[in-house]
């Protein structure tokens, strides 16, 4: 289990206010002058060391993705850090205890990774349903602006930085990176073609880096610790560093925990949720990611280890690290068949593949649920699902697939024990 | 994620002003002058709560909603066609494109609330106010829906009324949260089971030197 002086965020269940003054106890705002006194490339450099990769649910290495910014100098552009707080997958809520319990934490870090890539104004697009949220951190943006942490020549580092916090209004598709920068030009949130990358052409067409909540929050602890502090946890190199993760669904006692990066599933749900609901023999499966990676049946659960390339190696991934546990009582074809609800629902329509397959794939699956389908149709099921997957301008394509494919991987006698059961009661 | 909306409804008003140029002009303030358009949504979230002010004093109440006219203001302001704004108004789904009660009651379905029991809550919320998904209540004040996840999860299951989440909820919980609100009571937000925010029921398994300090063990 991570010692309690490695963990990162030590108000994450809010027992001490969002306030400055208890933020700044906590060690938040710590010499950060200091900090940008030592260079944009020894920021980047350190959060290289780091392995640091992004939280948001890809994994990309945060301080490559930083250096990709054109040098400030010579771009002629203003630059834009965006931070992503559009938390909306399913069984996601880590980012939440952030914006209302360590705001200066992400603030802090948006100065930092905003200097590191030469912006000089940051925008936090957080999902419009966390209003109370959206509101803990603009009362945080106020007292960093009345402290001069923020503004100009903000912490006295001698940069000139301005946070602004912009609303969603609910669309999971805005958690996107250029989703989001299209929506918080004034557009419906439609995904763009890449290249060009953000870093490249964002936000008004200038050099922007898309982070997620986490991703930045961490960033001021790991530049104070060293690089070399925070690799020094995990499981590899590959995969380093302390984590969130979001714990829900049947277990005992659900919860959101920062622990060590490539805990074992096991360890994790009975060292903090309490166990899986009727102990862990109990169990049917476990969503590991949020509800685009593919679940997991119980074997594999015995001894996987929560980290990105291990997830991926078991064809399912670490996503946002939200754990849904599922015991034994779980209709498992229902689960999966609300999530392609969910998926249909949110595609924001411009991919024919995403936009007709989705409500393909949840039309099929409602009649799954009740058995009332062929065996054949399983297959052809998996087909679609295979054609939607890569043919499709951003990832909600493949994340409507990912579901499916990962129950009929695993649970494929289950589907056709119901169309047994149905085509028996029917005659 | 497309909604229609009726241009020409009867509740459709002749006009809309913003009663606070200062809260407009904040907006705009907040991108560069030539981005104006990203203050569109925004505008569209002030326009929202200012109808669901004069909606909560109105007989009977109503809750927040955007007229035809408010998005055409908007598009004055923002110097863009009207369609535009009709556009973004329609591709979000927190922005109600016709009249809805006081109180919109939003519970989430989606999986993780799900295998907590979100369907005997959804239930629950049909049954005391005797309306289905999409419905209003003849005294205006509650609007149901189903929504998809809300970002709750460890809390689930969970329901959103207007800007506060209730979380841990069971059907006799959400019960007593909405004829507190129809009784115009105060009703704690958040968890309805006294549980803090995301950590463990039974306390906590971290941190345990900050939880002797704040108190908390």
């Amino acid at each position: 289990m991570l010692a309690d002086k490695d963990r990162i965020f030590t108000n994450i269940y809010g027992w001490e206010t969002a306030g400055l003054k208890d933020a700044k106890k906590r060690g938040d705002w710590d010499k950060t002058a200091s900090l940008i006194k030592k260079g944009r490339e020894w920021i980047i450099d350190e959060m290289k060391a780091s392995g640091l990769r992004g939280r948001g649910g890809a994994g990309f290495p945060t301080g490559m993705k930083w250096s990709f910014m054109p040098d400030p100098e010579k771009s002629g552009k203003p630059h834009y850090l965006v931070i992503n707080a559009d938390e909306s997958e399913p069984g996601t809520c880590k980012d939440r205890d952030i914006l209302r319990h360590e705001p200066h934490k992400l603030l802090e870090g948006a100065l930092l990774a905003g200097f590191a890539m030469g912006a000089h104004k940051a925008y936090i697009y957080i999902r419009g349903e966390f209003y109370n949220e959206g509101s803990s951190i603009n009362k945080a943006i106020a007292e960093a602006y009345d402290a001069g942490l923020l503004g100009k020549n903000a912490a006295k580092s001698g940069w000139d930085f301005d946070v602004v916090l912009h609303r969603g209004a609910g669309a999971y598709i805005c958690g996107e990176e250029t989703a989001l920068i299209e929506s918080l030009e004034g557009n419906k949130g439609q995904p763009r073609n890449k290249p060009p990358f953000p870093a490249m052409a964002g936000l008004y067409s200038c050099p922007t880096t898309v982070n997620n909540v986490e991703t930045i929050a961490v960033a001021p602890t790991i530049l104070r610790r060293g690089g070399a502090w925070f690799a020094g946890l995990g499981k590899d190199e590959k995969n380093t560093g302390t984590k969130l993760f979001c714990i829900s669904g049947h277990v005992n006692n659900p919860c959101n925990v920062e622990e060590e990066m490539g805990i074992p599933l096991k360890e994790l749900i009975e060292t903090h949720a309490g166990g899986v609901r009727g102990g862990w023999d109990n169990l049917l499966a476990v969503i590991p990611g949020g509800s685009s990676t593919p679940l997991l049946p119980k074997d594999i659960c015995d001894n996987i280890t929560m980290d990105f390339d291990t997830l991926r190696g078991a064809q399912s991934g670490l996503g946002t690290a939200a754990v849904i546990v599922m015991d034994k009582s779980t209709d498992i074809i229902y689960a999966i068949a609300r999530l392609s609800h969910f998926y249909m629902h949110e595609s924001c329509g411009q991919c024919t593949p995403c936009r007709e397959g989705t409500g393909w794939i949840w039309r099929v699956m409602t009649r799954m649920v009740k058995g009332d389908a062929t065996v054949e149709e399983i297959d052809m099921l998996m087909d679609v699902t295979k054609e939607i997957e890569g043919h499709t301008i951003c990832a909600h394509g493949d994340a409507s697939a990912w579901p499916v494919q990962g129950l009929i991987r695993h649970f494929r006698p289950v589907i056709e024990r119901r169309i047994m059961e149905y085509r028996k009661n029917a005659a | 994620m497309r909604k229609p909306f009726d241009l020409n409804a009867d509740y459709q008003p002749e006009s809309f002003t913003f009663k606070s140029k200062k809260d407009v002009k904040d907006v705009l303030g907040r991108y560069p002058d030539y981005a104006k358009k990203s203050a569109v949504m925004p505008l569209l979230d002030l326009a929202q709560r200012q109808v669901a002010k004069e909606g909560a004093k109105a007989d009977p109440v109503y809750g927040g909603w955007i007229p035809r006219a408010a998005m055409d203001e908007i598009a004055r302001i923002i110097e863009q066609p009207p369609v535009k704004v009709y556009e973004v108004a329609t591709f979000y789904s927190m922005y109600n494109l016709e009249p809805v009660g006081k109180y919109l009651v939003q519970v989430c379905t989606t999986t993780p609330c799900w295998l907590c029991g979100s369907s005997e809550v959804a239930k629950a919320c049909e049954d005391e106010l005797g309306i289905h998904w999409g419905e209003t209540t003849k005294d205006g004040l509650f609007t149901l829906m189903e929504v998809e996840c809300l970002g709750a999860c460890v809390n689930a299951p969970m329901v959103q009324i207007n800007d506060d989440y209730y979380e841990d909820l069971t059907p006799d919980l959400i019960v007593d949260v909405l004829r507190a609100l129809r009784d115009g009571k105060n009703v704690p937000i958040g968890s309805q089971t006294g549980r803090r925010d995301s950590m463990a029921v039974t306390g906590p398994t971290t941190l345990t030197e900050q939880a002797k300090k704040s108190g908390v063990i």
